[in-house]
């Protein structure tokens, strides 16, 4: 057990023991050290299935849409981009700020377990980060792995290590906030033609088997009734699902989270066929931080999201392709 | 109208109630021409054009997608055209990421006194479509009749 996890692991047992608050949101260990599960623990002795590692990605905000209707106060361990989300939940009033205590914890980048797994790394009995390597105790001995080998995609193009809420934090490391260039992939596909991006997007998407993973795990797809469960929404499909339906869904996904999306990059980490699907929602920040001025969602609290707002004097979509292409 | 190839494009035209509509009323009673493949659906406000209905269209065998609204600042509604702006520039742009060409999509600001452009505009449109050739990215095959 790392420092850092008993840190975690005793902040939640003294918040319980407190009695203010009577649960805790936090991740249970699963049958392997890869596959802890995003849970709820309301006593001490539950606990002891309590786990904080690299393979913890889940972004445990949007559990708390309906957790914290719950009689009494609910804590949650958000890591600094879950932070955002939970912010931006907290904007669209579907948390209520004080019902939640926000703990703040450490995180140095997630693994991609698909990524581990396609290392050939097996047999996990721990792992801890050294440098610019993870390495792995097995059950075959250590394997030491680069980190761009095994993080996530969102944890390669880290947003930074500020929690932009936070009632306290748990934090041992200072470590350095490296903030490298997320949409350098958007500007590579934007180079290409229509034709090459059409044959990437394809490829792409016609891999979909439209499970849903990506709208149900999004905190910003947080809408009672869902567009795309209305069967006559002409995208229920799934035997006779074509080309236009897998576009459809992905495009309307995206733009229904446009201005929202806080680019926490659950969608692809969840989708069970790989599609980087950030990509699409890193186009629209992207052309909405060229057109109406940068905005990180989930930043503040409070105020209207681009695409709830308005100047007078925006760009006329005409000139939209002058500006987001720099040509 | 215009054709290459003996193509006719198939066009959406979303025109607004209280502008572009009247003003296409206005190019017809003007005695101003536009092409036939042109085909106007009549929406409440510009702002009403949900992705969706642009995405169908383009499904149901559309070749290209024009908006038409009252200038901004001129909405009957007051405000819906400045939220169109934004989504459909937002929208556009992406469908131009995805791999459909940006000169199938367009955004037009049209009054009810503005009969010459809305034929102006949509000669232009159709032409630039045609050019382009049928779309067939984001067509459904299935609903293409042979």
């Amino acid at each position: 057990m790392s420092e850092l996890e008993k840190r975690i692991i005793e902040k939640a047992a003294t918040l319980l023991a407190g009695g203010e608050i009577k649960r805790v949101v936090g991740w249970k260990k699963g049958e392997f050290i890869h596959d802890p599960s995003p849970a709820t623990f309301e006593t001490e002795e539950s606990l002891k299935d309590f786990i904080y590692n690299d393979f913890c990605g889940a972004n445990l905000s949007k559990y708390l849409i309906d957790i914290f209707k719950r009689e009494g106060k609910t804590a949650v361990f958000l890591k600094p981009c879950d932070s955002y989300s939970f912010n931006q939940l907290v904007k669209e009033h579907r948390i209520k700020r004080e019902n939640v205590y926000v703990v703040g914890i450490e995180c140095h980048g997630k693994l991609a377990n698909y990524k581990v797994e396609e290392k050939g790394i097996t047999g996990i009995t721990s792992e801890a980060h050294e440098g610019e390597n993870v390495v792995f105790d097995t059950l075959y001995g250590k394997v030491t792995a680069s980190r761009e080998e095994v993080l996530l995609d969102r944890c390669l193009t880290c947003k930074g290590k500020k929690h932009v809420v936070a009632d306290e934090t748990v934090i041992i490391n200072d470590y350095e906030d490296k903030v490298s260039d997320r949409f350098a992939m958007v500007r590579e596909l934007e180079a290409m033609t229509a034709e090459e991006r059409f044959a990437f997007w394809q490829g792409q998407l016609s891999k979909c088997i439209r499970c849903n993973a990506c709208r149900n795990v999004c905190p910003a797809c947080s809408c009672l009734k869902c567009v795309f469960d209305n069967p006559q929404s002409g995208i229920a499909a799934k035997a006779n699902d074509d080309t236009f339906e897998e576009q459809l869904f992905h495009v309307i996904r995206a733009f229904h989270v446009s201005g929202r999306c806080t680019d926490c990059g659950e969608c692809s980490r969840v989708c069970p066929q790989h599609i980087p699907l950030h990509l699409l929602n890193r186009k629209f920040i992207k052309d909405i931080d060229s057109l109406y001025g940068e905005y990180q969602a989930g930043e503040e609290a409070e105020g209207k999201t681009p695409l709830t707002s308005y100047t007078e004097s925006d760009t006329e979509p005409n000139n939209v392709f002058t500006v987001t292409e720099g040509k | 109208m215009q054709e290459v190839n003996n193509f006719t494009p198939n066009i959406v035209a979303f025109c607004c109630n209280w502008c572009s509509y009247a003003g296409a009323d206005l190019a017809g009673s003007s005695r101003l021409s536009y092409p036939a493949n042109v085909k106007i659906i009549r929406v409440p406000c510009s702002c009403r054009v949900n992705p969706m209905f642009v995405l169908k269209a383009f499904q149901q065998g559309a070749d290209g997608v024009i908006l038409c609204g009252c200038h901004p600042g001129d909405c009957h509604y007051v405000t819906g055209n400045y939220y169109t702006r934004r989504r459909m520039s937002l929208l556009f742009s992406f469908l131009n990421y995805m791999g459909i060409e940006k000169e199938r999509t367009r955004v037009e600001w049209v009054s009810a006194a503005e009969g010459a452009k809305f034929s102006e505009v949509m000669n232009d449109f159709v032409a630039k479509v045609t050019a382009l050739g049928e779309n067939k990215r984001l067509q459904d095959l299935r609903v293409k009749e042979e």
